[in-house]
């Protein structure tokens, strides 16, 4: 029995809204993951919550007419790895959502969830900013939408106003045409974990695929918010792929990530970590877009 | 007896209500009336709690009352460690725990408890009660040599700088003998994490009022030790009490401490005998129930140029937390192997108990072995790279040899127990292709392979009392019913004991029926299941209470065939006429006859105790194969093959089962888990499944358990200790194959990224200085 | 203030039930209080360790993390429904039996449930992925060994791949051609 003062369930995303104004202090619930186990810890016990949960127009993956890659915020972690167009179009969204908890946190877990709670470590923030993708919210006033690297402001704080729900994620066709990524989740053990730190590359290779058109980094844990290496990724950008270019980027992410020390992880190993990670997902994501490492 | 039922891989007695859910553990039988207890802990490490403010948790509805340290009129002191009683008040365990104090010594301590309708009014008051504790903090200590340092916080006033036990032993000179010319020193410190069991039902226990005696049904591996026990920590008969143990959910040395009984039992009686019911969450299942001890050693070893010893030192000093538990029991034994598992004509050892402001360390799979293997065998690897020696051949000429008789305990290492499992270790894995093909090799990734082994021995004689007794009653079918002392806990042993019994009474082991729950009312008296000691110490009482019921079923068939006894026996269920074979009437025939006889009815049941003067060595081998990526600083285990002589295997299956359980616990402790506290402020860190981080499927390979069986001459039926062997040797065999891929030998657990980290940083195989700069 | 209640109905085990519910019960708390099924085990009731994992429209999900009126027109089974009327265990069940997976049997419903999820989808799981399909339960006892040959010898028998299956216990020592670096 969870420690809660009282559970609003929303039948539709209006109905959500209204409840949310009704009840200010109330928290939405979307797959639970996170919120009950809160709940359970006390960390928020007795709280009021709107539950979204039965909302399914909040759920699945489609293409909209302008041709975004649109998934909805309910969509849970293995409706989305096990989407036909997810993994068309950006396959390492599947596979880095595949890898968060286990297969029953996967069946709960959403990806609305893993945005909206403003944690670094969600497995799947990191391919959402290096992605770029664009949050969509919808409240009172209507829909908006907010560029990811806007929508995280803080650790644990995100760009929700009272009476907003997050209702979709949207991936722009000039983000996803033609790219390729890779994600790589730094854990202790192989399941069940959270991310010590993770990295996301993805690259757009020239036709002739001997240079790198345009790549993006993200990182999660490696600041309090999902983040990208500019720095790194403006070197590569319009150079040739070869060894040293690939050595130069990973190294340049130094510039870029600043983790902290804590318990789970130190700060030094966490930057050793980082500059690994992104040579090796970078040298897989060219090799998923087809291009040759030439010396 | 024929040996139909021994050694075969009888399917487990409770297999099939497992597999359909309907086995009752203690929460499913609980009523859903029942009042439900949460316990106060301290926010504290150290302290005196001076007022707890009871009014606002009193007020949340549902709450029934608040108990605080301050409702105990009297003080019973009880010990909480399974250990059988003393007569002796020298050998008994430290009385040290209170059902609530005021005096908390580490965070997590019980200062008290509310009961309430259900969980969420008990966690409510809980976590306002938290806010009404005025404490006076006192400055606390973690670390065990720090503790015992002068100046240090003093935990408990009759031990000195925290030292609950400090012993030695000492043999030839080894003064003397280091003077000897051309030895080569070796030298290493060793340290080991603590770990925490992590049973998958949490401990669990309720209690109600039943005549003027209290009930407790509870997740226990020691039903009649708990009812000592909380007699003790009550201060009344322990005829007042009664302990039902119903199928537990995993124990592994932690449900062989009593630790909430009494409490639990206290409120009821407080409340007029009303249900309730303690349920410990995850969460207080690490801090507030038992961990294994942190230790860290000391060795060093003065070798010859043919790679023997010539003289040895020991020293460890072990973390033993808050409070008492076990005692010096844990350390003494690691003590106590290091000069029988490498034999040396001159040894200097000690070992030092001592109490920090951590979470209790208590019994825990291997009690103390894990962690003396890690050194040894981190060691015995050291001493052979020193020599450059071959790993394998430097164990084999200088472990306990053939023969060796251990003075104490008299056990004997009747075979060639060692060589005989590296032998098949090896073979099975692949060791001499693998350690040639994974020399010298460079790379970012690499491959590794290599061996340990451990000392372990079966039971706790002569160190304390052993005892077995065992009750085997004859239904009117020639069925029979059995219990006897030694509780399943999950290894099976209801099932061994089955084929036990079938074969020394000559029936189908279907016609035998364990008595699985127990229940201290109705169940001959044991003292549970731990140091591996099952399946030995029942054999004793079984194969004695079997053959006396075998004596009295043939008596009554001597009434009913006018045959002497001498010329029958039971085979396969019916009474045969040995000399020629023939059946004489069933077992079932005979029952019934014999109850319903108006000539001498008798109603057919043996019971015995027999009282194990003897002990035994049950030794093997781990062989692990590594692949560690260096620039990422994690190791991926490839193979992993443990083999033990545990005599006769009773069961195959189940015995394997232990096996492949203990390897499992092995490489969580050499690659992962660790329990963490706060420097700062002695409060834990990661006291749930998702921070502390327990093996999952993906990260273990297949596990291979084998055997060699070499009959155990001093036991009832060949058979000697299994259950904790199999996590000793883990942890070292795979420092050794990460040491052999990389060339770094670490001496530290959890060989976790963060110490791969660091280590491979020291050694030079990661080289990125700017990943250094802070 | 005044509780809420709810009266949730769904289809357990097959059949089509209904009860009022507290609306901050769990469906473990459901499950075990108003049904009665107790194969559903508490853990660590914070989706950690799987021993309370149900199938859900085909899904497993770990039922302390699920809110029970989220099970309103949803179908369940728990390991009680799959034991045949007259007691007869289904494939997976005892192959649970057969392999020695089962030691204390608290993680064993949760795990028989995922299971038999994986078997029932036809598909034929290489030994990672049947390893990453089963991680979301915690076991202490069985070192997960038995439990993986009872899975993967069940998939394959329901493949027709009866000569596969008698040889999964011997295939203990795994040959690994190539280095397999992290990532």
């Amino acid at each position: 029995m969870y420690d809660i003062k009282a559970l609003y369930e929303a039948t539709s995303v209006q109905h959500a809204i209204e409840l949310l104004q009704e009840h200010p202090e109330a928290q939405i619930l979307a797959g639970g993951s996170d919120v009950l186990v809160q709940v359970r810890e006390g960390r928020r016990a007795g709280v009021e919550l709107v539950s979204i949960y039965m909302l399914d127009e909040l759920r699945g993956v489609s293409i909209d007419e302008e041709e975004n890659i649109r998934i909805g915020s309910l969509t849970s972690f293995s409706h989305i790895t096990n989407d036909p167009i997810i993994q068309k179009y950006i396959n390492v969204l599947g596979e880095a959502v595949d890898m968060v908890g286990g297969p029953q946190i996967r069946a709960i877990g959403t990806i609305g969830g893993n945005t909206c709670n403003g944690v670094t470590s969600a497995d799947s923030a990191s391919t959402l900013t290096a992605w770029e993708a664009i949050i969509e919210i919808t409240g009172p006033e209507g829909v908006r939408r907010v560029p990811i690297k806007d929508f995280y402001i803080k650790a644990k704080v995100v760009d929700l106003k009272p009476g907003e729900i997050q209702t979709a994620i949207l991936i722009p066709k000039s983000s996803y045409d033609r790219c390729y990524g890779h994600y790589i989740k730094y854990a202790m053990r192989n399941a069940l974990d959270i991310t010590t730190t993770g990295c996301s590359v993805n690259v757009r290779l020239t036709e002739d695929k001997k240079k790198i058109e345009r790549v993006r980094i993200a990182y999660g844990v490696a600041a309090p918010i999902p983040m990208r290496a500019y720095t790194a990724e403006e070197f590569l950008n319009g150079k040739t792929i070869n060894e040293k270019n690939i050595k130069k980027f990973s190294e340049m992410v130094l510039e870029d990530v600043n983790p902290r020390n804590s318990w789970r992880a130190s700060r030094a190993l966490r930057r050793h970590i980082s500059v690994v990670m992104a040579e090796r997902a970078l040298r897989d994501s060219i090799e998923q877009a087809g291009g040759v490492i030439n010396g | 007896m024929s040996k139909k039922y021994i050694g075969q891989p009888i399917i487990r007695h409770d297999a099939y209500d497992k597999a359909t859910g309907r086995t009752k553990y203690t929460d499913d039988l609980c009523d859903r009336g029942a009042l439900v207890i949460r316990v106060l802990h301290s926010s504290i490490a150290n302290g005196i709690v001076k007022k707890i403010d009871t009014k606002e948790a009193e007020k949340v509805p549902g709450v029934i009352r608040v108990f605080t340290c301050f409702d105990l009129k009297e003080k019973h002191y009880f010990p909480t460690a399974g250990h059988p009683w003393s007569t002796d008040p020298h050998h008994q365990d430290i009385a040290d725990r209170l059902i609530m104090t005021d005096r908390p010594l580490f965070h997590g301590d019980d200062i008290g408890a509310v009961v309430a309708e259900d969980e969420v009014a008990a966690s409510q008051a809980i976590r306002i009660l938290e806010k009404s504790v005025e404490y006076e903090e006192l400055p606390f200590v973690l670390d065990a040599q720090e503790a015992m340092e002068d100046g240090a916080p003093q935990l408990h006033e009759n031990y000195p700088n925290n030292v609950l036990a400090h012993t030695e032993i000492h043999m030839g000179n080894v003064e003397e003998a280091i003077k000897e010319k051309g030895l080569t020193k070796v030298e290493g410190w060793y340290e080991t994490q603590p770990v925490q069991h992590c049973h998958i039902e949490n401990f669990i226990c309720y209690a109600y009022g039943e005549g003027d005696r209290t009930v407790v049904v509870s997740s226990t591996q020691i039903p009649h030790i708990a009812r000592r026990v909380i007699g003790q920590a009550l201060g009344m008969d322990w005829g007042k009490f009664r302990v039902i143990k119903p199928f537990i959910g995993g124990g592994f040395g932690n449900k062989q401490d009593v630790l909430y009984e009494p409490l639990c039992a206290w409120i009821s009686i407080q409340l007029g005998g009303r249900l309730v019911k303690l349920d410990v969450s995850r969460e207080e299942t690490f801090v507030c129930n038992r961990i294994r001890h942190a230790i860290r050693y000391h060795i060093t070893s003065w070798l010859r140029k043919d790679g023997t010893f010539a003289a040895r030192t020991f020293k460890a000093w072990c973390n033993n937390g808050a409070y008492s538990s076990h005692g010096h029991a844990i350390a003494a034994k690691g003590l106590g192997a290091f000069p029988q598992l490498y034999p040396c004509d001159n040894i200097d050892g000690e070992t030092w108990t001592v109490y920090t402001n951590r979470s209790v360390a208590g019994a825990m799979r291997g009690y103390g072995m894990p962690q003396a293997s890690y050194a040894m065998e981190c060691h015995a690897e050291d001493c052979a790279r020193a020599m450059k020696m071959d790993p394998l051949e430097f164990r084999r000429q200088n472990l306990m040899p053939v023969g060796y008789v251990h003075e104490f305990s008299k056990n004997e290492l009747y075979a060639d127990t060692f060589n005989q499992c590296f032998d098949k270790g090896a073979e099975i894995i692949g060791y001499y292709d693998k350690i040639k093909k994974y020399k010298n090799q460079k790379g970012d990734i690499r491959r590794g392979i290599a061996v340990s082994t451990f000392w372990y021995n079966t039971a706790v004689y002569p160190i304390a009392l052993e005892t077995s007794s065992c009750r085997i009653v004859m239904n009117q079918d020639g069925s029979v019913q059995f219990q006897i002392g030694e509780t399943e806990i999950g290894q099976g042993a209801d099932t061994v004991a089955s084929q036990m019994i079938a074969d020394t009474l000559g029936i189908p082991v279907d016609m035998v029926h364990p008595v699985s729950c127990q229940d201290t009312d109705v169940t001959p008296f044991g003292t549970g299941v731990y140091a591996s000691r099952g399946t030995y110490t029942l054999g004793f009482s079984i194969r004695q209470t079997a053959e006396l019921l075998k004596e009295k079923v043939l008596e009554a068939a001597h009434q009913f065939t006018r045959m002497p006894v001498y010329n029958l026996d039971i085979v396969d269920g019916k009474i045969v006429r040995t000399t020629d074979g023939r059946e004489l009437m069933t077992l079932g025939e005979l029952a019934l006859s014999k109850l319903y006889t108006t000539d001498g009815s008798q109603h057919l049941t043996a019971e015995s105790t027999y009282q194990i003067k003897s002990n035994a060595y049950s030794f093997g081998c781990c062989f692990a194969e590594v692949e560690v990526d260096i620039p990422m600083c994690r190791v991926r285990l490839l193979n992993i093959v443990n083999v033990h002589d545990c005599g006769q295997v009773i069961n195959p299956m189940l015995a394997e089962g232990q096996v492949h359980g203990g390897m499992s616990m092995g490489i969580g402790y050499a690659l992962s888990e660790n329990m963490l506290w706060d420097e700062k402020t002695g409060a834990p860190l990661n006291n749930n499944l998702l921070d502390y981080k327990l093996s999952s499927f993906m990260d273990h390979p297949r596990l291979v358990g084998a055997f060699v069986e070499n009959y155990e001459p001093t036991s009832a039926y060949g058979t000697k200790g299994l259950g904790e062997p199999p996590a000793c040797p883990v942890a070292p065999a795979i420092r050794n194959a990460i040491g052999y891929a990389t060339g770094r030998y670490i001496n530290e657990l959890p060989l976790s990224p963060h110490t791969l980290f660091r280590e491979f940083t020291d050694e030079g195989l990661i080289n990125d200085s700017f990943a250094e700069e802070e | 203030m005044d509780r809420q209640y709810k009266v949730v109905h769904c289809k357990i085990n097959g059949k089509e039930v209904e009860k009022i519910v507290d609306m901050r019960a769990s469906l473990t708390d459901m499950l075990r209080n108003d049904y009665r099924l107790t194969s559903v085990k508490k853990g660590c009731e914070v989706g950690e360790c799987g021993a309370c994992t149900v199938i859900i429209d085909g899904e497993g999900f770990n039922s302390c993390i699920y809110m029970a009126v989220w099970a309103e027109g949803k179908e369940i089974w728990t390991l009680e429904g799959l034991t045949g009327p007259g007691g007869e265990l289904s494939d997976i069940q005892q192959a649970f039996v057969d392999e020695g997976a089962i030691q204390c049997g608290f993680c064993s419903p949760g795990f028989i449930m995922t299971s038999w999820e994986i078997v029932n989808s036809g598909r034929e799981y290489t030994d990672d992925e049947l390893r990453k399909a089963l991680s979301g339960h915690l076991c202490r006892c069985t070192g997960y060994e038995n439990i993986f040959r009872a899975v993967k010898k069940t998939m394959l028998r329901r493949l027709g791949k009866k000569k596969e299956a008698e040889l999964v216990n011997s295939q203990g020592i795994t040959e690994y051609p190539e280095p397999m670096p992290f990532k």
